[in-house]
């Protein structure tokens, strides 16, 4: 780690200590916005509990399928941010900003596909806030679809924040703008914010779709 | 801007707590061009607002947080002098909870909470590790705009006609019946929240990654500690408050549903949610205040921290257990009655952190070689507020008790006592101590004696009442009452007239020293502690060499037996210069008190 192009930022002495602090940042981050998505999770835990029927019942109008295949889209996405890392830290500034262009490549897949799920459940009078006229089966699976909404949102805007920066990445990378392996921090700390997006989805489809 | 060159290698050794850097009375003036004070690092507005300098961005916080202080003081001020007469012919009905809320609001999301971790924890943190800043300096700065942008939004909501719904935001009002801003309201203490999640964020790191050598976790200042375990609040539960606050929003705007029951949801959902942020974030208000007073008392002392281990561990025990109680503000509201006895019992557990606190601060003050300095009066009104505030915290906690006194002004008087008596004595105390090596100039003795008596005085009479109050059944938010409660109120009263003027009184006498006050040199109170090895006011870079720590913290042993010789400087009878009060090992003795009023030369 003594490579001399490393952009040494202000209060750090050493390149070994400015990089675990940054990675040590984005961890931080990341669990802060574990316990923001924890909120949510909360919310959905005490709806089953208080209605348990109705919340499977609701449950089941959601498209396994298409949830399905979205998470096959980011875990794919994550593979490749994956890579980009791996190639980043082999300096081999193309191909990690090649795998990072395809990863947000698929981050917009999955917002199509989000986005025509969402079409499909406004059309059918499913989509809170959007369907008109609604045509829910009661007050409780209004409430479900309503969370199902927010998770699902929140989880997109999340989403969108990455694939800018994976695109931004990319761009950067390829212009030589993202010095390796000085800026490799860059390419990791994206790289886990990527990951997180991920993780959560994977925890969001199985308490929303799949637990019927 | 980065000084590069400075390596392991070459930093000098130094033990602490070396002090002396340059000659005090002509303060920072003397020393090299790239020590330049921090005040003086740049005089435009503009150097002040791009800065990255923790310092400068935590004076930026001293100002806006005092500013605030000041409106939600404005609103208390308003509720005291409705609160005089039974009828409450000042403010309608609708008037009176709109101030209130917005004094909760303000005093807590704006002042408390932000109050010592933003301006005191970021201007000492680094200086006390041995770091030149915090880790993300240029996130530092993000967050402070951050606050300001939530304060304009607060400012907004106030001129806009306020909300009406307690501080607490509690639905159903909040979401269907307030006919205040609420959605605004809310988006402004959500937008706080993420300057507190960030600056919780940069602490941490900075702890983790940027001591000095030799400075292990078992030689942080206290003060560090109790930032520490702050951090771990404000990161892990602010995001909670986030989404809690982005729920009430979804459900006041398009009928959400999950806290109203008749569409499903469950009410008490919004309570737990809240709580669960909520009583952890007044560990997040009380936290770096007992930090600060373990400083204090250890200066005032002039010993080591009796039980160093134990203070230190017991805020991060207080952090974790203080996850654990929330739903103690929920006996009364409907849970089981399972729950209710649990979280009763671990909030009995919660005191006892708080105890191992108090009892070693007065062991470490046994025997000490104590004078009655500012930082120290407060430090003490401090821990007898403290006392108060959380014994009948205890007696609340009670299931059985708590049914008695709920939602009436006994838990008015209990969370003041804490908060105000307690974080706010300590805020004025932090402010009184660190000022010289913020400011570079010393302030009057006297005065701070006088503000520090007057606090404590006007504090209890403020707050004293209101547990008579509530013990005698005056439910809280009610400002039409029982004539018979008037004696109370009017004494309640009174006092607030006596604490107004006694939080006035140090801006002056602080701001007053800007100008006019003798130059504090760098250790004017006698601390250990690497702040105090830097001049006051510190360079820009805190450190021009990077110090390495060699012994333990609170090393105040040689002064301890020196102070008796120092002591008799204190009476008043004798002036002695700075020089003077160096030991033969050139380390500041503690320093002499001089005549009253002599500060201001
Ligand atoms: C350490 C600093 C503390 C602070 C800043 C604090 C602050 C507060 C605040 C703001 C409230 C009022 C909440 C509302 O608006 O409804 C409150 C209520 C309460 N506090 Fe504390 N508190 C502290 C410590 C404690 C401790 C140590 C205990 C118990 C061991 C405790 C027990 C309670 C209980 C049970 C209530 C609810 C009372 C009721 O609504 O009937 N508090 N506190
Ligand atoms: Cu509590």
């Amino acid at each position: 780690m003594t490579d001399r192009r490393v952009d040494l930022r202000d209060p750090y002495a050493r390149p070994h200590q400015q990089h675990s602090a940054d990675m040590m940042g984005m961890f931080v981050f990341l669990a802060s916005e574990i316990m923001l998505f924890g909120g949510l999770f909360a919310v959905i835990f005490v709806m089953r509990r208080l209605h348990p029927a109705e919340v499977v019942a609701a449950s089941m109008r959601l498209h396994l399928w298409i949830g399905g295949l979205n998470t096959l889209v980011l875990l794919t996405s994550s593979l490749m941010v994956a890579l980009a890392v791996h190639t980043a830290r082999a300096r081999r500034r193309h191909a990690a900003a090649g795998w990072s262009a395809a990863a947000a490549l698929l981050g917009i897949v999955f917002l199509a596909i989000k986005t025509y799920e969402y079409s499909i459940e406004a059309a059918r009078g499913l989509l809170p806030a959007v369907s008109v006229p609604t045509r829910f089966s009661g007050p409780v699976e209004h409430l479900f679809m309503n969370a199902y909404l927010i998770a699902t949102g929140l989880h997109a805007v999340h989403v969108t924040i990455g694939v800018l920066l994976l695109a931004w990445m990319a761009l950067r990378l390829r212009r030589g703008m993202l010095p390796l392996p000085g800026r490799i921090v860059t390419v990791e700390v994206t790289a886990l914010y990527w990951h997180l997006v991920d993780v959560i989805w994977v925890f969001l489809y199985p308490v929303l779709y799949l637990a019927r | 801007m980065t000084d590069r060159t400075t390596t392991i290698d070459d930093r000098r050794a130094r033990s602490r707590p070396e002090t002396g850097t340059g000659d005090a009375k002509t303060g920072d003036a003397e020393i090299g061009t790239e020590q330049v004070s921090y005040l003086r690092a740049g005089h435009t507005l503009r150097s002040w607002l791009l800065t990255t300098d923790h310092k400068r961005i935590a004076i930026l916080y001293l100002i806006s947080v005092t500013i605030f202080f000041f409106i939600g003081g404005a609103a208390a001020a308003l509720l005291r002098v409705d609160l005089l007469t039974p009828e409450g012919d000042l403010l309608t009905n609708e008037g009176y909870n709109r101030a209130f809320t917005l004094h909760g609001v303000i005093m807590v999301w704006f002042f408390l909470i932000p109050s010592i971790p933003n301006t005191f924890g970021n201007f000492l943190i680094p200086l006390m590790i041995g770091a030149r800043d915090l880790a993300f300096p240029r996130l530092n700065l993000i967050s402070w705009y951050i606050y300001i942008l939530g304060g304009l939004f607060t400012v907004v909501v106030l001129i806009t006609g306020g909300v009406d719904t307690g501080w607490t935001f509690y639905t159903p009002l909040s979401s269907m019946f307030s006919n205040g801003n609420v959605v605004l309201a809310a988006t402004a203490v959500f937008i706080v929240g993420f300057s507190s999640i960030l600056t919780g964020l940069n602490f941490i790191v900075t702890v983790h990654k940027l001591r000095c050598p030799g400075m292990t976790w078992g030689r942080l200042p206290l003060f560090v500690w109790s930032h520490y375990a702050t951090a771990l609040i404000l990161v892990l539960a602010t995001p909670v408050l986030s989404i809690t606050l982005a729920l009430i929003a979804a459900e006041r705007v398009f009928g959400l549903g999950v806290f109203d029951p008749a569409l499903g949801g469950d009410p008490l959902l919004y309570q737990h949610l809240f709580w669960f942020y909520s009583h952890p974030a007044v560990y997040i208000m009380v936290l770096p205040a007992l930090g600060v007073v373990s400083e204090l008392i250890a200066a005032a002392a002039r010993k080591p921290v009796f039980g160093y281990r134990f203070v230190a561990g017991s805020s991060i025990a207080i952090a974790i257990i203080g996850f654990l109680v929330w739903g103690h503000h929920m006996f009364v509201a409907g849970q089981s009655m399972y729950a209710s006895a649990v979280f009763s019992f671990l909030s009995l557990v919660v005191a006892v952190p708080s105890g191992i606190k108090v009892y070693n601060w007065t062991a470490t003050l046994y025997k000490g070689h104590i004078s009655l300095d500012p930082p120290f009066l407060f430090a003490m009104g401090f821990i007898g507020l403290f006392v108060v505030g959380g014994l009948t915290g205890l007696i609340l906690a009670m299931l059985a008790v708590d049914v008695h006194v709920h939602d009436t002004y006994f838990v008015v008087a209990h969370f003041h006592y804490i908060m105000v008596g307690g974080t706010v004595s300590a805020y004025f105390g932090a402010l009184h101590f660190w000022w010289p090596k913020m400011i570079g100039r010393r302030t009057s003795v006297v005065w701070g004696r006088l503000s520090a008596v007057l606090i404590f005085l006007g504090f209890n009479l403020t707050f004293f009442p209101q547990f008579i109050l509530g013990y005698l059944g005056m439910p809280r938010r009610y400002h039409v009452y029982a004539p018979e409660f008037q004696v109370l109120h009017v004494m309640s009263s009174a006092g607030a007239g006596i604490l107004a003027v006694a939080y006035l009184l140090p801006f002056t006498y602080l701001f007053y020293s800007m100008r006019y006050g003798a130059p504090a040199g760098p250790n004017p109170v006698g601390a250990t502690g690497l702040e105090w090895t830097v001049p006051s006011p510190p360079p820009k870079h805190n450190f021009a060499t990077l110090p390495v720590v060699t012994g333990p913290p609170y090393d105040y042993e040689i002064e301890h037996e020196e102070a008796g010789k120092a002591g008799g400087g204190r009476k008043g009878k004798a002036r002695t210069t700075r020089r003077d009060r160096a030991d033969d090992q050139g380390r500041p003795t503690r320093q002499a008190k001089t005549a009253p009023g002599e500060e201001w030369q």
